[in-house]
């Protein structure tokens, strides 16, 4: 029975990320509230952003980085909670 | 079953491309501004350093959960969630549970750190602006999700409840602040309140529905803490000792 609502919670997720993009890609959605927000009042009133200094926003380049980024921090806190769950018992607990 | 779920959790990262959210991209404030939101951040961002020095040194299991609550912290924070009811993407912030369990002071080194990542190799934010950016969510955020978790602990609510409500303030409270930056910097001879309330209101059809996921996740996070390790948060002063079960 767990397994049953387990799998059935799993396949509208799996939906549910179907669908979005088709949506995002039908009606061009899903830009991020700095665009349709903040670049768009900062346009309104004269101001435009800028290319970042290290410019990674070129081609799929900020699709590795951003990929990457996510790789090393799942990492990093993967390996923090290791670390911290193994270390049970041995914190002191006074101030 | 698990590898099941592990396959819808991996094509979902896969699926999902990068995106900007709340963060003030670089070019947007003028110099007067930055400098300004650069100064305000010199002072917290140094009283923080020296608190995480000084914590560091008196508990073994800090250093571990700084590396985990900043890991958590960049990634979500730069990752961009689909709001179906506004057809607009936006991230959590994760200062509430960053400030509640390592205090805010190093809560804003935590998000200044995420921030400076994001800015240097994630086109994300940027070097001009990160004085603002780490105002609003380090700062700002912090110090809102920590004094909300205080206030209800102090009201005798349980952990679950206060994380979720600190979660969900901080959250606000960030892109409030954000949207007054914006004002300030970019107004010209528009009223600043016209401007910030215009700004404000376009933020929450985003980030009312994501200000109640960020409190969900601080409230998991603190749960899930407090069953794995409960003496952790009696340590870092989250919780009494006496509420520790037996």
């Amino acid at each position: 029975m767990k397994n049953r609502k387990l799998l059935a919670l799993g396949l509208i997720l799996l939906l549910i990320n179907c669908c979005l993009p088709l949506v995002a890609a039908a009606e061009e959605k899903w830009t991020g509230v700095d665009e349709s927000v903040v670049a768009k009042f900062a346009k309104e009133h004269g101001r435009e952003k800028r290319v970042s200094y290290i410019n990674t926003d070129q081609g799929d380049l900020l699709l590795f980085v951003f990929l990457l980024a996510g790789v090393l921090g799942g990492f990093t806190a993967g390996y923090s909670w290791c670390l911290l769950v193994n270390k049970k018992g041995t914190a002191s607990t006074g101030s | 079953m698990k590898p099941f779920l592990v396959a819808i959790f991996l094509v979902s990262i896969v699926c999902a491309a990068p995106a900007h959210a709340m963060h003030i991209s670089e070019g947007i404030l003028p110099f007067n501004w930055a400098l300004f939101w650069y100064l305000v951040m010199i002072p917290f961002l140094a009283l923080g350093i020296r608190k995480l020095r000084s914590s560091a040194k008196e508990e073994i299991s800090f250093k571990p959960l700084v590396g985990l609550i900043t890991a958590v912290v960049f990634v979500i924070s730069c990752m961009p969630i689909p709001v179906p009811t506004a057809g607009t993407c936006s991230h959590p912030c994760g200062t509430a549970i960053s400030a509640i369990l390592l205090g805010p002071w190093i809560s804003v080194v935590v998000a200044a750190v995420a921030l400076l990542i994001q800015a240097l190799f994630l086109s994300h934010g940027g070097i001009t602006t990160l004085g603002a950016n780490v105002m609003s969510m380090g700062i700002m955020g912090s110090f809102a999700g920590y004094f909300v978790f205080r206030l209800l602990r102090g009201m005798r609510l349980n952990l679950g409840v206060s994380g979720f409500f600190a979660g969900v303030i901080a959250d606000w409270v960030t892109y409030a602040s954000t949207s007054a930056e914006l004002a300030a910097g970019i107004r010209g001879t528009t009223p600043f309140f016209t401007l910030f309330w215009q700004i404000l209101l376009s933020f929450v059809p985003t980030q009312l529905p994501l200000g109640i996921l960020e409190g969900a996740i601080t409230s998991g996070m603190i749960v899930l803490l407090y069953k794995k390790r409960p003496d952790l948060l009696v340590s870092m002063r989250v919780i009494k000792a006496e509420e520790v079960e037996a």
